[in-house]
């Protein structure tokens, strides 16, 4: 697995300076905490959780947007926050981010031609108009904006939710990338549109060989875009479970992820009025400004061991080969 | 884009966009027919300095349309006359704010840490001294002998508000996912600046650029009318000052003499800050006509 | 026996804006029976919304109720609520139909205290009796599971999303409504909050016997808790039947494809299909079927007429000419 791994995280956190309140003073704030992971090239990795659980900094973070407190972030081997110039230009063509909201991911004031021909230009891609309309032309083709002619030109406010995101997802293609962060890439998209979507991203992933992490908070797309891939389950800033995409669905161990599985609401009358959601001890939230002492989702969780899960964080344990959870419930099996 | 594609984009379309909004519309036709008079009024109406006794202080009439003044001059011409002075250096300070608010404000939000500090520390020890009495105080020592020294002063004082509202939309829009999306594809900071950033703030620069200079009518008329600034020439703050010191109002007759020249500055004032309104309408892509 | 509290009787809604006018509710036929849930599924822009606040009069002031008529029917009575004039909507509103509003966070005023919120809507209906108004609070909030004391004086931003919307829900049983219009009430929400949400709607109902109205894009609300789903499709009603009908026998291109664009989870895995193309602009529609230019089943005469609904099976309506060649479901 090591050597295959396109993108590694290891040991990473990160925190944020809030204000707490109005007169409140100055607060850290841990986002993502001791968070390690590999994910291997070619591979599909969905990060799901809820919203503010920390999926969208650790795209960030992938992508180098903002830099980790501690911890290192290795692309290809190699640590990105001390690459040389030359390494990090590499790597910043190679990892790309598609955005959740297609209305503000695009500039207003350009035209698609400006969006999708600037980085062919800044980076030697393309030398005139000419090569440059050519392979705008060509990248919205490839994403099904046909005919690319009636596009090229447009604004986008001229588009269509469904259509900016497939600009942007051609933007994300300009230079190639290895390794795209799919951030809640379909969920502001109509429910008739975002398996078109999910298509194309699934066709592009097999064209062009992209490794894919695919955040969401859906985990019924997570399993049908990710189930060849793996699932990791995030709650609070840090990893519960993670491991190959039927298992986890299929038989999944962390409390917090049978009880998702137990709660979701499904488009399916039968199915959905059958389930018995879990009973969990809590309904609120834990803020992440007041994290509780040892498991995270020990408040809510109705397995709880008193004196332990209250008191020490839980290591990643593997009870299944290639299957992690970090729950007690699973120390020494 | 052919030529008349970008003269309908430039003309014609804000036109349009313009006469959608009444309010707007008025401020805009209001502006224009101020401008006009101001700039092209002159060389139709020269100036009255003929000192006539036997008219002083006269109502309107026929021949003289707003009346006259404590020496029998008419009123209307010096209303003519005394727009274009009051109009430049107002531009010119508004300009001048502008650009340096423009300048520093996005650099002290796009390169944060220590610049930040440093600009903002800056900006707000000159927004804490009270603007109008330190003008005062400078015009009383700098010998502001034209209108162009009297355009610096005012601009070089007023921009830290506007730097501040800058630096506060550069921020926001800095956190935009297209900005986002430019970082990581490389596009580098000119590109970012230049290209993704300034272009939407196109229309609140240019709102701010009018309304600086409606500040900047103020404070040249305030000063003016104060006495401080002793330049010659002939202009609306002029007028009320010479108005008010020859004891104007005592005068029942005088009322057009001393009301002209607030009625056309405040005017003016409205008309631009009305007409602003509509800018919005055609900096916004969205809401232009025809696509 | 199922008797009809509610008639909509060929409604068409517009809004007008600077491009023209926007149809966004064009002939939509529709009885609400009493103690029954009923679904209005569709995507954005689809009109859902507009519906229900048509229901209740508060659209917008650039909307309005272009022609049809909306009868209640409760007191023995029968009413057009579109002729009330301000006067009889203030009596109207919240006592017999409530609406809990799209997006949480907006619906409250955010300097003002829950109470305070609280006791202005009993107050701007007639209610001013303090103690009256506390306790029905203070017992209503502890029905949705809050702490009332706590909740009742805190500001809406110092409450989860989940707690909003718990609030509102219990802010519109203040008056004890016989109708609940619901607007995306778990849309936004964690998966564990909607099902608390959910669970929570299920219990109103089996209590009070209201009759409920939800308005989501989320067909998975619908297929908790409709008896009876409604699908709208550039402004008018597709499609309507039962929720097995809906689900499980759709007969409208649309409801179909609609439904095999919805993965599940813990279902076994189906054959998903996606819709191409996107909805039509309601300010200029073609003439012929609205959904003719993103349905594989078209023909010449869709593109000329428009279809109306007709009953295709028991209380099963469709708006296409070729339902009889729809797929049985799955
Ligand atoms: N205040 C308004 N002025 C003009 N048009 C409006 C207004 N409100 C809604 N519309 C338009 O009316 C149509 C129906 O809108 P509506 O909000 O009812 O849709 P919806 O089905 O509830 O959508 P969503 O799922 O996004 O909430 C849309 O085309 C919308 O753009
Ligand atoms: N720049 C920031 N400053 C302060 N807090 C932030 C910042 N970015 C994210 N957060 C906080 O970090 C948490 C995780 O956010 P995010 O990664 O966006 O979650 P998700 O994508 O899972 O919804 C949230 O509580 C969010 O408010
Ligand atoms: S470690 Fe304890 S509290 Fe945490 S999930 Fe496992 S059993 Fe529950
Ligand atoms: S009427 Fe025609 S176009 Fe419309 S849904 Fe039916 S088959 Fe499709
Ligand atoms: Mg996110
Ligand atoms: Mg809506």
């Amino acid at each position: 697995m090591e050597d295959r791994a396109i993108i590694q995280l290891d040991h990473v956190s990160k925190s944020f300076t809030v204000r707490s309140g109005i007169f409140g003073g100055r607060k850290n704030m841990q986002v993502i905490g001791d968070l390690s992971l590999s994910i291997g090239r070619g591979e599909v990795l969905c990060l799901v959780g809820e919203s503010g659980c920390g999926k969208t900094t650790t795209g960030k973070l992938i992508v180098g947007l903002i830099k980790p407190t501690s911890g290192r972030i290795l692309f290809e081997g190699k640590d990105i926050w001390s690459m040389n110039n030359e390494e990090f230009k590499d790597y910043r063509k190679a990892v790309q981010i598609i955005h959740q909201d297609p209305y503000s991911s695009l500039n207003p004031v350009h035209r698609i031609y400006n969006i999708l021909s600037a980085p062919l230009f800044r980076h030697g891609l393309v030398r005139n108009r000419s090569e440059a309309e050519e392979k705008v032309l060509d990248l919205l083709d490839r994403v099904d904006l046909t005919p690319p002619g009636d596009f090229i030109y447009k604004y986008p406010h001229q588009l269509s939710g469904g259509q900016r995101q497939r600009v942007a997802i051609a933007r994300s293609l300009t230079l190639n990338p290895k390794f795209i962060v799919a951030d809640e890439a379909v969920s502001m998209l109509d429910v008739s549109i975002r398996l078109s979507i999910i298509e194309l991203l699934r066709r592009l992933k097999e064209e062009m060989n992209v490794t894919f992490l695919f955040i969401t908070h859906d985990l019924a797309m997570a399993k049908y875009f990710g189930w060849e891939g793996r699932i990791a389950v995030m709650y609070l800033g840090r990893i519960v479970e993670i491991g190959p995409t039927p298992r986890v669905i299929e038989n999944p161990l962390h409390p917090y992820t049978k009880a998702l599985l137990m709660a979701i609401p499904e488009a399916d009358p039968q199915v959905t009025r059958n389930k018995t959601p879990m009973k969990l001890r809590s309904l609120d939230i834990p803020s992440l400004l007041n994290l509780p002492p040892g498991c995270s989702f020990n408040p809510r969780c109705p397995f709880w061991i008193e004196g332990t899960c209250d008191k020490e964080v839980p290591d990643m344990y593997e009870p299944e080969n290639d299957h992690y959870v970090s729950c007690f419930l699973f120390r020494g099996k | 884009m052919k030529s008349r594609e970008i003269v309908k984009r430039i003309f014609w379309e804000p036109l349009v966009i313009i006469s959608r909004d009444k309010a707007g519309l008025i401020g805009f036709i209001f502006l224009l027919s101020i401008l006009l008079l101001s700039f092209v009024g002159p060389y139709f109406v020269k100036l009255d300095t003929e000192v006539k006794l036997d008219k002083i202080y006269q109502f309107p009439s026929r021949e003289h349309i707003l009346g006259t003044d404590n020496q029998g001059r008419d009123i209307f011409s010096q209303i003519v006359n005394g727009g274009r002075d009051v109009i430049i250096v107002a531009f010119l300070a508004g300009l001048i704010s502008t650009l340096i608010a423009v300048s520093l404000g996005s650099l002290s939000a796009y390169a944060g840490g220590f610049t930040d500090t440093v600009i903002m520390f800056i900006t707000e020890i000159i927004l804490t001294i009270p603007q109008f009495p330190l003008l005062a105080v400078l015009a009383a020592f700098v010998r502001l002998t034209n209108p162009t020294m009297l355009a610096f002063i005012i601009g070089f004082l007023g921009w830290p508000a506007l730097a501040r509202a800058i630096r506060s939309q550069v921020l926001s829009i800095k956190e935009r996912d297209y900005i986002e999306a430019a970082r990581v594809l490389d596009l580098g900071r000119m590109h970012i600046i230049f290209s993704e950033i300034l272009p939407n703030m196109l229309s609140y620069i240019v709102i701010s650029l009018i309304m600086a200079m409606t500040g900047a009518v103020y404070s040249q008329v305030g000063l003016i009318i104060l006495g401080l600034v002793p330049f010659y020439g002939h202009n609306w703050g002029l007028m009320i000052q010479l108005a008010w010191t020859r004891g104007a109002i005592f005068y029942k007759g005088s009322i057009f003499y001393i009301l002209s020249p607030i009625i056309a500055i405040v005017l003016f004032q409205w008309s631009a800050v009305t007409f602003t309104r509509s800018l919005e309408g055609i900096f916004n892509p969205r809401l232009r006509a025809g696509e | 026996m199922t008797r009809e509290i509610l008639n909509i009787e060929n409604l068409f809604v517009e809004y007008s804006n600077i491009r023209g006018k926007v149809k966004a509710v064009r002939g939509v036929n529709l009885k609400l029976y009493k103690g029954e849930n009923l679904a209005l599924i569709g995507e954005s822009g689809s009109g859902k919304t507009t519906l229900g606040t048509a229901i209740i009069r508060l659209l917008p002031s650039s909307g309005y109720i272009k022609d049809g008529r909306i009868v209640y029917k409760g007191n023995g009575n029968e009413y057009d609520i579109s002729k009330f004039s301000e006067k009889e909507l203030r009596q109207f509103r919240w006592k017999e139909i409530a609406m809990v509003f799209q997006s949480a966070l907006n619906s409250f005023n955010p300097v003002l205290k829950v109470w305070d919120q609280i006791y202005d809507t009993a107050r701007a209906h007639g209610i001013s009796n303090r103690n009256f108004v506390k306790e029905r609070a203070i017992s209503l909030l502890r029905y949705v599971q809050l702490d009332p004391e706590r909740v009742i004086n805190s500001y809406p931003h110092e409450l989860s999303g989940g707690m909003r919307q718990r609030v509102l829900i219990a802010m519109s049983l203040l008056l004890e409504p016989k109708i609940l219009i619901l607007d995306e009430p778990t849309t936004a929400l964690d998966i564990l909050t909607q099902r608390n949400i959910i669970e929570l709607l299920r219990t109103i109902k089996a209590d009070m016997g209201l009759s409920m109205i939800f308005i989501s894009h989320d067909l998975s609300l619908a297929a908790e808790l409709a008896d009876r789903v409604a699908v709208m499709y550039a402004g008018a009603i597709v499609e309507l039947g039962s929720v097995e009908d809906i689900f499980y026998r759709p007969k409208h291109p649309y409801t179909l494809g609609l439904i095999k664009a919805v993965p599940t989870v813990t279902a076994g895995f189906r054959e998903l299909y996606s819709i191409p193309g996107s909805p039509p602009d309601l300010i200029n529609l073609t003439p012929g079927c609205k959904f003719a230019p993103r349905c594989e089943y078209k023909n010449s005469v869709c593109e000329k007429d428009e279809p109306m609904l007709v009953e295709v099976g028991q209380d099963h309506f469709v708006a296409c000419f070729r339902h009889k060649e729809i797929g049985n479901g799955r």
